[in-house]
This record gives structure tokens, C-alpha cells and sequence, in this order.
């Protein structure tokens, strides 16, 4: 096996930067080892410098020749601003992953998975994953408004069928996710297995609608984390009434048996102190970007 | 002169209450007029039993006595030609049950201050002399250690000084596992290890952080980049639950979370990113250092009321006397034979209390220590925000499981031979890895066994 040249130790380096919405980001980032291992449904976790905290983010694509990682991004906390606010040939402090399990594509004739919002980025790489599997896919994906669409090209050039939906009708279908798996699902569709990637609700919603059709329905979930390698048990979600660790039996799990009212409390964990920091720490944000922007 | 006083000189420390609420270290260590003082009560055994309690064999009264010189450069270098991590076993070692436990001062009244002098003796040394090794000449011949906790540290530092090349994988941001992640800053100051780590670089160690052994590269894979050997210290685990109703209230965390956000990712530090819920009460379940430790930080973190809530009683406490007596001083309320049933959330599913039933010791199990029971009906209530449990860990799956033929025994630790070697020919092991959950010299101890273990490996399989 070739010795792979190591970048700089710890500091990983944005190639390429692309606004996809208004609060949408895509980066690619230097990260060889990252690269040479990322399978589609597997995460990095970034920290943005030294008292930065560690963030989990799903693999959105890689580039092995060329080292990079694809990662995709809202705009939501801290840390992600912060990230928000880096350029290309600027450096990420930590990068690392591949962590968790990948999406098992294997041996699955027809399958459909949905991306809701952000998660459509997450849900790409697994499509094209089981499309290479030899998969027949079907790709629904939903955003809020025409707005905020992203990666339409993309998923048309994997999908065998693709349907979007708009939460208000201003592109594509209007109505929510789950109405046209419903209608294919009624209309006898077999697939072999779902695969839900968005907010918590939405996949909530999905393993509603698949159970009663016995359909085998995969969630990506993403609790919070703090070490992303089984030592913290910060990431425990509890399916089938065990607790399993998400960043080591996971991330993604049989949706059926996922207790998501309890993974949807446990994720307000720390709301209220985010909230106060992001009143407090706006200063310190403009002011990064402001010095970027120079 | 020798001092026949029957007490150890004592240490100077924070005031407990003060100490209570920062996160500076508690004890402060001998002045070097009281390291002579305390050097003296040494009786130069011909036949040291100290050395036989100490797991890396440290030269106990070879050094002591350059202490009593006041050759205190001297003292340094007697014990680092066998344990290269003093400042560390210093202040963590459970000098109790090891080398002081053998000392013949110990028998009428207290025994010799080892674990301070060895503390004194490297502090002194970083202080005054603090000359970065050199790197040795040597084969050049390619070793990985996984892990750069005190196992990998140990092993990493002697290969090195054999004239290895050492690669050191540690998965964390930073480099130090427990030493950095879990252990906290008053009890063992990261500038302290970041300083090992420094100078274990300066002896050649390529220290890599960010790499996750069984996702970011496999065992094999570091063969196939041309590794010889391999070395696993990849620590202890995924912390434990008890599995009773409400663990999964807000608020509810493991000790390694705990520990994990307040040292490691230093949200004690109002400058840092990553958030720690600043507790009113807090009950810590379980009885050992780790719990201990949860204790005291949730006390610095503000809490006006700590519990350490401990199904048996105190005289079964695993946790080393001092910590527990530091940890009373401070205010943390200790529990005992007390077992937590139930964690009862409040509307928002926030934690608001926690409910134990009273135990009673019964017959001795397994482990030789008498089994507590339940006393029917006795169950109470405890007010509290926060439920940290610190029950132990089980052992990570990652490396066993993306590592074909390393066998596990059935707790899932790795089995290894005599020689620190695992069922994978050229991969050894050692540390909590192995042992399940266990101290810091301990883990020293495998490190540098795993080193000896490793070298005569590839001297036979050149």
C-alpha cells in the first residue's frame, strides 16, 4: 500500500467553498485519510479551533484521488457559523472520520430513500451508494420552499425517480415527504427498504407511513456527541429497548424501533444555553467574519 | 540524619473551601526542604519492599536517597531508567495499596511519603532542568503504538529510547487519553502531560491525533504501511447505565461525558465552546476514582449539593482514601449502601430527582466483598438536577472488531499472552484494554512490558 503524505498534522485545508442556499454550505476539505476510508452514511467530526467544540457532520461525498471529504452544512449554532464563516484556503483545526458504520447497501433490489432539508445532502451520497449497488431508486426529497433547494442535478443524475416536494407548493409537488410514499406504498410499490435522512420529525413521519406496509425503514440519526468513538455515551438513543450508541452502532438504525420522542427531548439538552450564547457571542462572530471578509 | 517522626511530612494543599470551586491543583507539593525532611524518614532497607509494590519497579530507595543529598537531578534520573512518566505516577499512583503499603515505616505509624517525593523529584526537574531527551540512534525499524494514554505513553517512550520508530495513534484531538479526557486539571494539570508528550516527540515519537484506529486505518493497514509491531492501549470504553426507569432524562450522563466535556473539552472555561450544564445538585452513582472525580468537578462547577450515591458501604468504596477524604473536605455528601431505582424527570423531561432504596451488606460474593441488599420499603427521595453514572465501562468494539483473529475474551477485553501479545502475531497489547477499567501505573506498567515484549519480538523476527 502506498504511505499516504499526511497534510499538515491538524490542520485541514478548504479547497472549495459553495453557498447551495442562504444558509446551506458546502466545503471540501483536505483530508486524505478521511478520504481514502469515507463510505457513504459514515460522519467527521469537525472543531474549529482550540476552544472549539467537537461537531458531528454526515459524510455528504468524497474524492479519493484528490483526498477531499464533502461536507455539508446549516447554518444553525456556534460552531457552525464559525465553520460558515472559513474560506476556501482557510484550514479546519480537527477533521477526522470516517466514524460510524456506513449505509448497508448491499443485496437490495428497490429502495427509496428521503431527504428532508439538510439531510437531502446526506441522503445523496446513499442513494448513489445503492444506485451503484445495483439498486433501483426512488428519491423523495422535501425542502420548506423553492428557496431553499438544493441539489436537484444531483439526485436527478442517481435517481431512477425522483419527486420533490415543496412544504408550500412553490416547486415541485406541494405537501410533505410522506405523502407520495404513501400513494406508491398504496399503489403496491415493493421496496426492500426506506432510508430516511432529516429532521427528526420527518423521519418520525416516515417510519409511521412504512410501518403498516412491513417495509423496512432505516433513520440517520444524529444525537448529540461528543468524542464520536464510544467513550462518552453522549450519543445513546434507545431502539428496540436497548441503548445503543449512535456513533458506534450507528448512525443509522431500524426506524420502527427508534424511541424518537425520547432522542427529540434529549436533543434540547443544552437549547437554552445555545440560545443565550448565540445572543452573547454575536460580537465575537461578526466580528470573525468581518476580519475574514478583510 | 534520619527522621524518626511517625508522621509523613505533609503535603501543603488549597483550602477545601476554597479549592472547592476552581480548578487549580489541590495539593501543592513539598517545598524542596520538606522533600529532605521527608526523605530522611527512609531507612535505606537492604532489602527494599517498596520495589516489589511499584508495577514499573521504580528504585525507591536508590532515589530517595540522592533526595536526601539534595542531588535532586540524580534522584530524577534513578527513576526515570524505569518509569518514564514520574511527575504522572506522582499524583496518581494509589501509592497506598503499592509501594507505601510494603514500607517498613508503615508498620508503626506512617509510611514513607513515596508518591510525594516521586511527585517533588519530577516537578523539581520540569522546573529546573527540564533538558528534552535526544532522539537515540537506533534500527529505524517502524512500531505503532494505538492509543497515547498512559499505556501507549509508556510503551511509545521506552521503544523510542530503543532506537524505534514509533508512531503513536490517538483518536481524541488531543494526545494523553485518560490523563487528558478524564482526569481532571486539579488533580493532574494538562500542562503536565502535554510536557510528556513534548518530550516524548523530542526522543522521535511521531504523535498523530485524529486517527481512530478501526475506521481511519485497520491493525492490517499499519502492517501494510510497514509496521513491524503493534501496540494496543486503546483504554477502557463505553461507559455503563444501570438500566433502570428515567436514563434517558435531560441531565442524565455518563461519568466519561462529564468528565469528558469539563477536562478535555474545558467547559469549565467560560471561553469555551462546548457547554456543561451548571448543576444545583447532583448525584454521582457509584464509588470509585472516576466517581470521585465527577463529584468534585460538578462541585467546581458551581453545584451547592453533591452526592456520591454508593450501593455499598464506604469500607468497600473502590475509590483511593484520599480522593475520598479531598472530596468529604470539600462538601460532596457521601451515600451510602444506597441504590438508585428510578431518575424522575419533571414536564420538560429534565431530571428533578432521584429515587434509592437503602441497602444492608449480606453474605461476601464473588469478589470477596459482602453483597448489599435491599432493605424492603425503605426507599427515598433525593432533589437533584443532574444523575452522573459512573458504573464502569465495557470495553470498545472498534479494533476487535475490524481486526480479524484478535480475540476477546468474554467481557470483550483482549487476550494476551505472557508476553503482552495478543492473539495476532506482532500485535500486543495492554492497559484497560486488556484489564477492563484499572489505574493509570497499572496501565504504565503493561506499556512497558509491551515495549520489553515488542523488542524481543523483533529482534527474534528479523
Amino acid at each position: 500500500m502506498k504511505i499516504l503524505k499526511r497534510t499538515d498534522q491538524n490542520m485541514y485545508k478548504i479547497v472549495r467553498k459553495k453557498e447551495l442556499n442562504s444558509s446551506v454550505t458546502l466545503m471540501e476539505v483536505e483530508a486524505p485519510f478521511v478520504a481514502r476510508k469515507a463510505k457513504a452514511g459514515q460522519f467527521i467530526i469537525f472543531r474549529i479551533d482550540e476552544m472549539g467544540e467537537r461537531v458531528p457532520l454526515t459524510i455528504a461525498g468524497y474524492d479519493r484521488e484528490a483526498g477531499t471529504v464533502t461536507i455539508i452544512f446549516q447554518k444553525v449554532g456556534f460552531s457552525t457559523n464559525a465553520l460558515g464563516a472559513l474560506n476556501e484556503g482557510d484550514y479546519i483545526h480537527d477533521f477526522v472520520g470516517p466514524l460510524g458504520k456506513p449505509t448497508p447497501v448491499e443485496g437490495k433490489k428497490k429502495v427509496c430513500v428521503v431527504g428532508g432539508g439538510v439531510g437531502c445532502a446526506i441522503a445523496l451520497p446513499s442513494a448513489a451508494a445503492f444506485k451503484e449497488a445495483g439498486a433501483e431508486v426512488t428519491v423523495i426529497v422535501g425542502f420548506r420552499s423553492k428557496d431553499i433547494v438544493i441539489l436537484e442535478d444531483e439526485f436527478k443524475a442517481v435517481a431512477d425517480r425522483m419527486i420533490l416536494m415543496t412544504d408550500d407548493g412553490t416547486y415541485g409537488r406541494h405537501g410533505l415527504v410522506t405523502q407520495p410514499l404513501q400513494e406508491l406504498l398504496e399503489a403496491g410499490e415493493q421496496f426492500d427498504e426506506v432510508l430516511a435522512i432529516g429532521p427528526v420529525p420527518m423521519m418520525k413521519f416516515v417510519c409511521k407511513t412504512t410501518e403498516p406496509f412491513g417495509v423496512h425503514t432505516s433513520v440517520s440519526l444524529n444525537p448529540i456527541m461528543i468524542d464520536g468513538t464510544g467513550m462518552c455515551g453522549g450519543c445513546r438513543v434507545t431502539v428496540g429497548g436497548e441503548t445503543k450508541f449512535a456513533c458506534v452502532d450507528g448512525p443509522e438504525f431500524d426506524g420502527h424501533k427508534v424511541d424518537f420522542a425520547e432522542l427529540m427531548s434529549r436533543n434540547g439538552t443544552y437549547r437554552d444555553r445555545e440560545a443565550q450564547v448565540k445572543e452573547t457571542h454575536t460580537c465575537r462572530m461578526e466580528a470573525m467574519g468581518k476580519a475574514l471578509i478583510k | 540524619m534520619a527522621n524518626m517522626s511517625l508522621k509523613k511530612v505533609p503535603m501543603p494543599e488549597q483550602d477545601p473551601k476554597v479549592r472547592a470551586r476552581n480548578f487549580q491543583e489541590v495539593t501543592l507539593g513539598y517545598t524542596a526542604e520538606q522533600a529532605v525532611e521527608e526523605a530522611n524518614r527512609c531507612l535505606s532497607c537492604k532489602n527494599p519492599k517498596c520495589v516489589e509494590g511499584c508495577p514499573v519497579n521504580v528504585r525507591i530507595p536508590e532515589f530517595i536517597k540522592k533526595v536526601q543529598e539534595g542531588d535532586f537531578k540524580a534522584a530524577y534520573e534513578i527513576i526515570t531508567s524505569t518509569n518514564a512518566l514520574p511527575a504522572l505516577s506522582g499524583r496518581v499512583c494509589p501509592q497506598e495499596t503499592q509501594c507505601e503499603a510494603r514500607c517498613v515505616r508503615g508498620i508503626k505509624g506512617e509510611p514513607v511519603a513515596i508518591g510525594r517525593l516521586e511527585r517533588f523529584v519530577a516537578d523539581w526537574y520540569r522546573e529546573n532542568v527540564n533538558a528534552m531527551p535526544t532522539k537515540p540512534e537506533g534500527s529505524g525499524i517502524k512500531v505503532a503504538v494505538v492509543g497515547s494514554g498512559p499505556a501507549g505513553m509508556t510503551c511509545a517512550s521506552d521503544l523510542a529510547g530503543m532506537g524505534y520508530a514509533v508512531s503513536m495513534f490517538e483518536a481524541l484531538h488531543t494526545a494523553g487519553g485518560v490523563l487528558v479526557y478524564g482526569i481532571p486539571e486539579f488533580r493532574l494539570p494538562k500542562a503536565i502531560v502535554a510536557n510528556e508528550i513534548t518530550k516524548l516527540q523530542a526522543q522521535g515519537v511521531e504523535v498523530m491525533t485524529n486517527m481512530v484506529i478501526g475506521r481511519v486505518l485497520t491493525i492490517d493497514e499499519l502492517f501494510e504501511m510497514g509496521y513491524k509491531a503493534v501496540f494496543v492501549g486503546s483504554g477502557a470504553g463505553l461507559p455503563m447505565f444501570m438500566n433502570i426507569p428515567g436514563e434517558s432524562l435531560k441531565g442524565v450522563m455518563s461519568a466519561n461525558e462529564y468528565l469528558t466535556r469539563t477536562n478535555l473539552m474545558k467547559a469549565y472555561n467560560d471561553q469555551a465552546d462546548t457547554p456543561v450544564i451548571r448543576s444545583k445538585a447532583v448525584a454521582v452513582v457509584g464509588g470509585g476514582n472516576v466517581a470521585m472525580d465527577a463529584a468534585r468537578c460538578a462541585m467546581r462547577l458551581g453545584a451547592d449539593n453533591v452526592y456520591v450515591v454508593y450501593r455499598r458501604g464506604e469500607a468497600e468504596m473502590p475509590a483511593r482514601l484520599e480522593e475520598q477524604h479531598h472530596a468529604k473536605e470539600e462538601g460532596i455528601e457521601f451515600k451510602t449502601l444506597c441504590n438508585p431505582v428510578e431518575i424522575l424527570g419533571d414536564e420538560n423531561g429534565r431530571v428533578k430527582a432521584i429515587k434509592c432504596i437503602r441497602m444492608e451488606l449480606g453474605e461476601p460474593d464473588a469478589s470477596g466483598r459482602r453483597r448489599p441488599v435491599e432493605v424492603p420499603g425503605s426507599e427515598f427521595e433525593l432533589d437533584v438536577d443532574t444523575v452522573i453514572m459512573s458504573l464502569g465501562t465495557s470495553p470498545n468494539p472498534l479494533i476487535r472488531s475490524t481486526t480479524p483473529g484478535l480475540d476477546t475474551n468474554r467481557k470483550g477485553c483482549l487476550i494476551v499472552d505472557e508476553n503482552e501479545m495478543t492473539t495476532r502475531q506482532g500485535v500486543f497489547a495492554g492497559g484497560d484494554a486488556v484489564t477492563g477499567a484499572a489505574t493509570v501505573i497499572l496501565a504504565m506498567g503493561a506499556g512497558k512490558k509491551g515495549a520489553a515484549a515488542i523488542h524481543k519480538f523483533l529482534q527474534e523476527n528479523k
